[in-house]
């Protein structure tokens, strides 16, 4: 870790007193005043936001901000570990049946279902990543893509409990404080709380000494394992915590939906969250979020006008993406801060 | 006791039929994968493709000239498809392999809708051409003649494939890419041709195995992840672009895909699983990966 901060404090411009060399701040972690009030100005505007939209809107708000998690658990993968997985929802899906398990048949009370769903997708990512993690390159690729295919057959097989194709309904809605949430915009407000609590742990593993070593595993391997890391232990704990907060994720989707079913866990569900961080942008938290919005926009908005051929848009995205943002939105603002600051190496390899 | 042997017996053909079609599939993947380092994930597509073809041409009531057309189109598909996902694919050579498997996953998204689009979302089933429609006893067991002939068919592309690859000079210049590409291109071989050869010949064989397999799979949207999943598993566990290796992943797979689910049909999934965690526990890179080239 130390030698990839000295690399990056070798390169950081003086913009200190003349002669002397400026404190070190990673760049990942800076409390930027401007970042502060746009942060906070966005928290006003979102927790604001059912007092000025119509119900169907802050429905659609409030699903933005479920994907929008999802999303940012993905990219602590793909854009600050350098793991990219193609099986994300797996874990999602797992916490949000988990979480409609619960709420039916043990206590809809609102934090454990929550609760059991994070900690359902860390057990689940705990086993899938054991084996997925071992890998690299293409072959963690197929390997997440294989894993999340048979968690999605085991969610149509196994019936009695998952319900099988036809998905789990019925599921109780949340009570919080002995009051049930069937209000949209109650809903909303505690879709937000258990967003914002999610993207601050995912921005504390971010900022943490464990982040930096994540990123110098995506960096630079070999190096990292020569300064006495074990690479395996970090990668699996990173998958593990991704699977949380995707776990959270996923209960936030029974406690909205109040219906799980295996097109929730699916590949399609993982290309779309993929989708979502590579136009937002990888390793920046916040990208992948409005990425997510993004995505979600399209999909259930504009894809009925088209037809339902909504997936149809998202292929192109896709792949003009590939070609016209490799570092996605994200990457707009990077470039033009380059002038000040070292590129992050960032991104996915 | 007879009655599960004959089940036995039913299931183990049954699993013959189903690998050496994914061998055909997943040979053109693990030849992509393994020489140009590019994961294509619109090789399913390729597949549904095919079937979908067979049934536009053949459908219920097919003739050998049908059939035959089928195939021929087809396999024309396919080398377009090739041909277009080679020159998609190269401006991103240099770049990860997300980058590469984002592409190929959009024009996957996209060929499904587009496929749904064309045909619907109903399961289209096709029949085998006149002649291969009835059965064979086997063993005392009537079996659908048509599964005998694939297996028949899976072992001839299989044996040709191994002897093009191992024997000829073509197959050793493919060998030669696997193992070290730059090498070959500093040689002076035009490695855009051998690149763009590549994915023609294994789009043209999935395009065909998607023909082949409309009898036993159907054509049905979903069918490509099915496939394109299958496929991965036995690239993974046969090794990169190893045909040896592929071969004896397909048989294995194909045995767990039928075989288990014959005989424990709620924990086939995990076998799969199993299978795919146990090889890669055992040998991280594959079953034959080493025996030509061991590159990531």
């Amino acid at each position: 870790m130390s030698m990839v901060m000295r690399r990056r404090e070798r390169h950081a411009p003086a913009t200190g007193a003349p002669g002397g060399r400026p404190p070190y701040r990673p760049t990942h972690a800076r409390f930027d005043r401007p970042a502060v009030a746009a942060a906070a100005a966005a928290v006003a505007v979102l927790a604001a936001a059912p007092f000025f939209l119509a119900p169907y809107a802050t429905t659609t708000l409030t699903r933005m901000l479920i994907y929008a998690l999802l999303a940012a658990s993905l990219d602590l993968l793909v854009g600050i570990t350098g793991l990219p997985s193609l099986g994300h929802a797996a874990y999602f899906g797992v916490g949000a049946y988990t979480a409609g398990w619960i709420a039916a048949h043990a206590t809809p009370a609102a934090p454990a279902p929550l609760l059991a769903a994070a900690a359902a997708g860390a057990v689940a990512a705990a086993v899938g990543g054991w084996v997925a993690v071992r890998s690299a390159g293409v072959f963690f690729l197929i390997l997440t893509l294989a894993i999340a295919e048979i968690i999605q057959q085991l969610a149509e097989s196994w019936g009695p409990v998952t319900g099988g194709s036809n998905g789990m309904y019925g599921i109780p809605a949340t009570l919080l404080a002995g009051e049930a949430l069937t209000n949209v915009a109650n809903l909303y407000w505690y879709v937000l709380a258990c967003f914002l609590a999610g993207l601050v742990v995912l921005w504390s593993v971010s900022a943490s000494p464990f982040g930096a070593t994540l990123r110098g595993i995506r960096d630079n391997e070999p190096r990292m394992r020569a300064l006495g890391y074990r690479p395996y232990r970090y990668k699996l704990a990173a998958f593990v915590a991704a699977g949380a907060v995707a776990g959270l994720a996923g209960g936030l989707l029974a406690a909205q939906q109040r219906l799980v079913t295996p097109a929730d866990l699916g590949f399609t569900t993982s290309a779309l969250a993929l989708l979502a961080v590579v136009i937002g942008g990888t390793g920046t938290i916040w990208g992948p979020c409005l990425g997510a919005a993004l995505v979600v926009l399209v999909r259930d908005s504009l894809g009925p006008g088209l037809g339902g051929h909504g997936p149809l848009v998202l292929g192109l995205v896709f792949i003009a993406v590939v070609y016209a943002l490799p570092r996605g939105v994200a990457g707009l603002r990077r470039t033009r801060r380059s002038r000040h600051a070292p590129p992050d190496t960032g991104g996915a390899r | 006791v007879v009655d599960w042997l004959d089940i036995g017996v039913i299931a183990v053909l049954n699993g013959l039929a189903i690998g050496l079609l994914l061998f055909v599939v997943a040979v053109g993947l693990s030849l992509v994968f393994g020489m140009m380092d590019v994961l294509n994930l619109a090789h399913g597509a390729l597949f549904l493709t095919g079937a979908y073809v067979a049934w536009a041409f053949a459908g219920d009531r097919p003739t050998w000239t049908s059939w035959l057309a089928a195939l021929a189109v087809a396999a024309a598909a396919g080398a377009f498809a090739g041909g277009g996902l080679s020159l998609a694919t190269e401006p991103l050579a240099r770049r990860s392999h997300l980058d590469q498997a984002l592409l190929t996953l959009g024009v996957a998204l996209v060929a499904a809708e587009l496929l749904s689009a064309a045909f619907g979302d109903d399961v289209r089933g096709v029949n085998p051409p006149p002649g291969l429609d009835g059965t064979v006893g086997v063993m005392g067991n009537a079996y659908p003649s048509y599964r005998l002939t694939l297996i028949g068919l899976g072992a001839v592309v299989a044996l040709a494939m191994h002897l093009v690859i191992e024997r000829t000079p073509l197959g050793a210049l493919v060998r030669a890419t696997v193992a070290d590409r730059d090498m070959v291109a500093a040689a002076g071989i035009d490695a855009r041709l051998v690149r763009a050869g590549v994915f023609v010949t294994g789009s043209v064989l999935a395009t065909t195995a998607g023909v082949l397999g409309s009898p036993v799979f159907n054509a049905r949207p979903g069918l490509d992840g099915t496939i394109l999943i299958l496929a991965l598993v036995v690239v993974v566990i046969g090794g990169l672009g190893s045909v040896r290796g592929v071969l004896v992943a397909a048989l294995l797979i194909g045995q767990i895909e039928s075989t288990g689910r014959a005989l424990l049909s709620d924990l086939a999934s995990f076998l799969l699983f199993g299978a795919l965690a146990i090889v890669l526990a055992v040998r991280p890179r594959g079953l034959f990966a080493g025996a030509i080239g061991g590159r990531t």
